[in-house]
């Protein structure tokens, strides 16, 4: 066991996507750890390389087009990158699982839900298929819906439900890491809160850490711990809730902030970004964000590495080591 | 006096199906001032969609009046019904799928300018097409693209110049933003406003998400199960919230400030089925403060000028 109690330690991950029309650089040397028991916002736009980020930390990348290279990649301590591929099948849902976005076509629509509960359960643990099946009964009881509906289908339950059977899927081994991908976007608002109030109950009683990855900043600031916010595959600012979200540092967490509806100040007109997100089979040099940035000056063509701006703040901006007494006018609002 | 520009009078919708009548709306009153946006919120379901299409007659509404202008559009014949639309459009919720996708952006914009003959010659076509892309932001060079070519927020703005291409007085917004991104969803917000002001359009706002219609409307309506449960200028409905469903749909929203720690209201269970429901209020099995009053359905009534509410405890108090 490492010092710092590290789940996930992740050091350089690269994944791209050789393709006919170019090569995709989804993910561009990316670092994330994660402590025991903590969790973590990934937030980006639509192609930040966030769901790669999830599927290469489960070995799931398709290869051919995708190739992943990373420095380190270990779970809890185990090497994922050395493991073969029945190695990997054993972990997969066991010490790591994921939940995915859209929970109407997550579910096999030809075994009943106790069926594909069961399953998982049996695969990884030395328990008979009855007693899996029980236990999938329990599982259903725990998130909520009564145990007797196991011998449902998926059609018979509506979405809200279907998220909780991916849910109790998810969680019916007790992962150490628990990486959740826009779990509650096809869900609506009153649904959603049902949903986030039961992973954040299950989660805090198995002691299991997440990786929630969202592009909602409310859904971030009600469940996380901490934040890593995605620009062009890479993490451009990272910190605690009130590291990111008080202290802004980053041009681009900063014009995410100043897009989103403000409930307190309706009569503004939204600051949008300025552009379009660039595309990754064309990355600009240096600083991705730079050509949509207000603050990009010469410094930004030079490769960027992270600044630490404390123990748990860092941020991915040339801007504050090149340019002395740099800040952004959101960080210079929130002293 | 206030100018109201369209008056729906006890609307409502029924679907007929093989496992009974689906009341998607069910009597609804409202109506919207010139030059303003009317929200009209609530969750999957609960009907919004189909106000929308019925305003435009998409929908043969079941029964209700529909006043444009003082005019019922319900009673309206082909002819009558064509200009009728012009004064009135669509904005679609998916970028994705409105937009054919063998043509390319002008001969989007302009199918509507042809379609009602506003111009004749190919170069008055053309040069209106070009005016609208300007209006709504799209660079002259997109001209012969095709939507694939197109990012979600470019395609929106497609699908708005179509709807401006006519010139309309009203729009009828479905779900706009939803499947953008916060970034270019910022964008798109900030343009309708923007043609609000430039054309003095109305707009009825449909969407889930309250983020976006507190930051839009002028007047908020809350539907559930094809009822509307109450109605109120924005700022009033989002500061007095006074129904219970109300109440539990603002408490749900994730806000982004964490200094603003709220007590959440979880409300039970999941919305009922629209299939023959019962005549007692459509919230009342979900609702924590459901009492004996409930087994009748709720009359929308005023309780403060302009703030109307559907619930039996605005009797009770």
């Amino acid at each position: 066991m490492n010092e710092k109690d590290l789940v996930l330690d992740l050091k350089n991950l690269v994944v791209r996507y050789e393709t006919e029309g170019g090569i995709v650089r989804a993910v561009n040397g990316l670092d994330l750890q994660i402590r025991r028991g903590t969790s973590v916002g990934l937030v980006g736009e639509t192609g930040a390389g966030k769901t790669t980020t999830a599927l290469a930390l489960l070995r799931l990348v398709p290869d051919p087009p995708g190739v992943v290279e990373c420095e380190r990649m270990e779970l809890d301590g185990h090497d994922l990158l050395s493991m073969s591929e029945s190695e990997l099948e054993k972990i997969r849902g066991k010490d790591i699982s994921m939940i995915f976005q859209d929970p109407m076509t997550a579910l096999n629509p030809v075994f009943t839900v106790g069926e594909q509960i069961a399953e998982s359960i049996y695969l990884h643990e030395d328990v008979s298929y009855a007693e899996a099946q029980k236990r999938a009964a329990e599982m259903l009881e725990m998130v909520g819906i009564p145990g007797e509906r196991a011998a449902e289908y998926p059609f018979q339950f509506s979405g809200g439900m279907k998220q909780r059977v991916v849910i109790a899927i998810a969680l019916a081994c007790r992962p150490k890491l628990l990486i959740a991908d826009e779990p509650t976007t096809a869900l609506d608002v009153t649904i959603q809160a049902q949903v986030l109030d039961l992973m954040q109950n299950l989660r805090r009683q198995y002691q299991t850490s997440l990786i929630m990855i969202t592009h909602d900043l409310g859904i971030v600031a009600e469940i996380c711990d901490e934040v890593a916010v995605m620009y062009a595959g890479n993490i451009v600012e990272k910190g605690t809730l009130e590291d990111v979200f008080l202290r802004t540092k980053h041009p681009y967490t900063e014009g995410l902030f100043n897009s989103i509806p403000y409930i307190k100040d309706r009569r503004a007109m939204l600051t949008p970004i300025y552009g379009l997100p660039p595309d990754p089979t064309r990355l600009p040099e240096g600083c991705a964000f730079r050509p949509r940035c207000p603050y990009a000056g010469d410094d930004c063509t030079q490769p960027q590495t992270a600044h630490r701006i404390s123990d748990t703040h860092y941020v991915r901006c040339s801007a504050y080591y090149s340019r002395p007494g740099f800040h952004i006018k959101r960080g210079a609002d929130n002293p | 006096m206030s100018d109201i520009i369209l008056e729906v009078d006890d609307l409502v919708k029924h679907f007929k199906t093989r496992r009974g009548t689906v009341r998607a709306v069910d009597g609804i009153d409202f109506s919207v001032e010139r030059g303003k946006t009317l929200g009209l919120v609530g969750e999957s379901g609960c009907g919004k969609t189909t106000v929308g299409r019925t305003i435009l007659r998409l929908i043969e509404p079941t029964s209700g009046r529909i006043l444009f202008e003082g005019r019922d559009i319900t009673k309206l014949h082909k002819s009558g019904l064509r200009s009728y639309r012009r004064e009135m459009q669509l904005i679609f919720q998916d970028p994705y799928s409105s937009l054919d996708p063998r043509k390319t952006v002008s001969q989007i914009i302009s199918e509507p300018i042809i379609a009602n003959k506003l111009f004749r010659s190919k170069r008055e076509v053309d040069d209106r097409v070009a005016e609208l892309m300007a209006t709504v932001g799209l660079a002259g060079r997109l001209f012969n693209s095709y939507p694939h070519e197109l990012d979600g927020g470019r395609r929106q703005r497609v699908g708005i110049a179509r709807a401006l291409a006519v010139e309309p007085k009203f729009i009828v917004c479905d779900e706009p933003v939803s499947a953008l991104d916060v970034s270019i969803q910022a964008q798109i917000l900030n343009l309708l406003k923007e043609l609000q002001m430039l054309f003095g359009l109305s707009y009825i706002f449909i969407t889930h998400d309250l983020s976006v219609v507190h930051h839009i409307s002028d007047e908020v309506a809350v539907m559930y199960l094809g009822k509307i449960v109450e109605k109120a200028p924005t700022e009033e409905l989002f500061e007095n919230p006074l129904h219970p469903y109300t109440k539990a749909l603002l408490s749900a929203i994730p806000i982004p400030d964490i200094r603003h720690k709220r007590e959440r209201i979880l409300i039970r269970g999941e919305v009922a089925s629209p299939i023959d429901p019962p005549p007692e209020c459509r919230f009342a099995r979900r609702c924590d403060h459901a009492f004996d009053a409930c087994k009748e359905h709720p009359e929308l009534r005023e309780v403060s000028p302009g703030h109307l509410v559907a619930c039996h405890l605005m009797d009770s108090q």
